[in-house]
């Protein structure tokens, strides 16, 4: 069983409000913020890692990002991943989900066969959700998206799942499928000193255009059909106001203000 | 050039320490704080990040690695917990001995387990009468047939009360210049862990006595040659201890800077946060400098302990500095939360009593400055 597995390198989520935003380019500039695995992409791997474990599925990593993300793929692979892919090229840059689906999936069918592709639900940074399944899209297989349980895998036929509003849809699928999984699936395991010390074995695969032989035109920034037509930083502030009255008159009030402010 | 810069696989290291002593160390704080005792989780967490087994060869069972990644580990766990940090250490100064001295069968035996942490190691020097100079140490042996008889008393030993194996240093009762390292187990006839002290800082670790009363134990406890047990003993303390020392005040220093920093920013004086102030400015200034110097004098130490060249003045030098460097960042630190630093729900009035624990373990400051003037003098 080969299972893929997409990963982003993100702006760390404790730092992130060190992030500021570029006003002329609109894009967001990471002032020395750390890039770290994306954290539901964590849960995927870790999805992954368990079939591996499990079933003896070969696990490969595929991520897209500028050449300090090798550092993530690596991780990925200290932490038990078989494969690790890294799609980096300036032809790459820019991209919307989009462009970053299409290049994904171009990487997917040159990285071989494969049963199961999954992704984080979301990304801590874009959060746009799309990604996953634009690549299932793309590869023409069916995507289950905010898969949360496994619950039976008798080869092909799979039964999962999955979040929908405020239920569940219990969904069944045959590989090969692209799932997106969120933090109920599972609790991803801890960078270990010996996995890291086993990783020293392993290269990291490094693909450009050219060697994925996609059109420029639908790489990157060229093909990414997304406009930001605006950003803007969401400033915190505390503020305090002082009841009056009688304590149902201070509930009142209360209630007022919380309707008010969207809080109800 | 120098290369001032960590691998990718060090700083990988460091993530994992970090993730480790956020997720699995701090959620016992409280408890250590309470009770003052060794929560038994956080030693078996410790054994599962096989942070036990990072000073041991590989083929015993460890990973390996050296001082500097030793050095990050301490760091970042410190950074979280500094009583986690000295226990973890002092693991490693009992592991050190059986490393460089024990024979292969010693090896053999203990390594594997050390490393799993289905035992526990600590070293026992010091004394009532002192620790820095173990030549006026009390506790004797003499040989009885194939077995050696321990008797004497040790004092302010961390991890007196868990350790399973203990290297205890005594002096040949007929010749008090020949001093010699054994392996004493617990529950051995006549050893037992006795008084368990109160310290006012690092809570949860470990520190106690240790009673030897006519302790016998057999020839294979003899660790190193007999008669030169002070070298055994000091070379784990001049390395493995005063490095273990460094790698816990660097991350006090850490946590220091980084809780204050935190405070000045969110309290607000005069309409803006206190960090606006240049007072309060001025103080994280010098915690940063004491920190990124004791870093410096950290890793050169530990570097050049892994490029297998003399390490222990530069770990005396670092030991010092980065111990005062940590008393004086928990100071500021408790400063610059004014009346907050004094209550207990803030950490920085944990990292006072802390900071004032750092200094006497593992030689205080004037005994470190002791050591550097000889080295300086020659």
């Amino acid at each position: 069983m080969n299972v893929i597995v997409c990963v982003k390198a993100v702006p760390d989520p404790k730092e992130i409000c060190k992030i500021r935003i570029d006003p002329a380019t609109k894009t967001l500039l990471r002032c020395d913020v750390p890039l770290v695995i994306n954290p539901l992409d964590k849960n995927a791997l870790e999805a992954a890692l368990l079939l591996k474990e499990g079933r003896g599925a070969s696990v490969t990593v595929i991520s897209m990002g500028p050449p300090p993300a090798e550092t993530i793929v690596k991780e990925c692979m200290a932490l038990g991943a078989d494969r690790g892919i890294l799609l980096s090229d300036r032809a790459f840059g820019g991209a919307d989900a989009f462009a970053t689906a299409y290049t994904l999936a171009g990487a997917i069918v040159k990285a071989g066969e494969y049963d199961l592709i999954l992704c984080g639900m979301a990304s801590s940074d874009g959060a746009t959700e799309w990604v996953g399944p634009q690549i299932a899209t793309f590869l023409g297989i069916p995507a289950v998206t905010m898969v949360r349980k496994f619950e039976s895998q008798e080869g092909a036929a799979w039964r999962v799942l999955a979040d929908w509003q405020n239920g569940y849809r219990r969904v069944e699928v045959r590989l090969p499928a692209l799932l997106t999984i969120t933090r109920d699936l599972n609790r991803p395991r801890a960078l270990s000193f010996s996995g890291i010390l086993k990783s020293r074995k392993k290269t990291i695969e490094q693909w450009g255009r050219e060697f994925l032989d996609l059109p420029s035109e639908a790489l990157g920034a060229k093909g990414s059909p997304t406009i930001v037509s605006e950003m803007s930083t969401v400033r915190n502030r505390r503020d305090v106001k002082m009841l009056r009255g009688t304590i149902e008159e201070k509930a009142d009030q209360l209630v007022g203000l919380l309707a008010e402010s969207g809080v109800l | 050039m120098i290369d001032f810069s960590f691998t990718d696989e060090q700083e990988m290291f460091r993530k994992a320490s970090r993730e480790f002593a956020e997720t699995r160390v701090a959620p016992f704080i409280p408890e250590m704080e309470k009770t003052g005792k060794v929560p038994p989780g956080l030693v078996q967490a410790l054994a599962d990040a096989e942070m036990l087994a990072i000073t041991i060869p590989e083929e015993y069972g460890g990973l390996g690695l050296g001082y500097v990644a030793r050095m990050i580990a301490l760091e970042e766990i410190s950074r979280i917990s500094v009583a986690t940090g000295m226990m973890l250490q002092v693991f490693a100064l009992g592991i050190d001995p059986f490393v460089r001295f024990g024979s292969k069968e010693q090896k053999e035996f203990y390594l594997p387990k050390l490393a799993r942490g289905e035992r526990l190691a600590t070293v026992a020097v010091t004394e009532p009468t002192g620790g820095s100079d173990p030549t006026g140490l009390r506790t004797t042996y003499f040989k009885n047939g194939t077995d050696y008889i321990l008797t004497g008393r040790k004092c302010f030993i961390t991890n007196a009360h868990i350790a399973d194996t203990v290297t205890i240093l005594a002096k040949d009762e007929n010749d008090p210049k020949a001093f010699s390292a054994f392996i004493a187990e617990k529950g051995a006839e006549g050893f037992s862990a006795t008084h368990e002290e109160h310290k006012v800082g690092m809570r949860g670790c470990n520190t106690g006595e240790l009673s030897l009363e006519k302790c016998k134990v057999p020839a294979t406890a003899l660790l190193g040659q007999e008669g030169k047990g002070l070298r055994v003993s000091m070379s784990a303390i001049g390395d493995v201890g005063r490095g273990g020392m460094v790698g816990c005040a660097i991350g006090l220093q850490t946590a220091c800077l980084e809780a204050s920093v935190k405070f000045a920013n969110e309290r607000i004086l005069y309409g803006k946060p206190i960090s606006a102030l240049q007072t309060i400015q001025n103080k994280l200034a010098d915690m940063k400098i004491d920190l990124e110097a004791g870093r410096l004098l950290a890793y050169r130490a530990a570097a050049l302990h892994d490029k297998g060249e003399r390490s222990s003045n530069e770990f005396a030098v670092a030991k010092y500095f980065t111990t005062e460097a940590a008393q004086r960042a928990a100071k500021m630190a408790v400063d610059i939360h004014g009346g907050y630093g004094c209550m207990e729900e803030y950490a920085v009035s944990r990292f006072i009593r802390d900071a004032f624990v750092l200094g006497p373990s593992a030689g205080t400051s004037d005994i470190m400055k002791v050591i550097v003037a000889r080295w300086v003098i020659g």
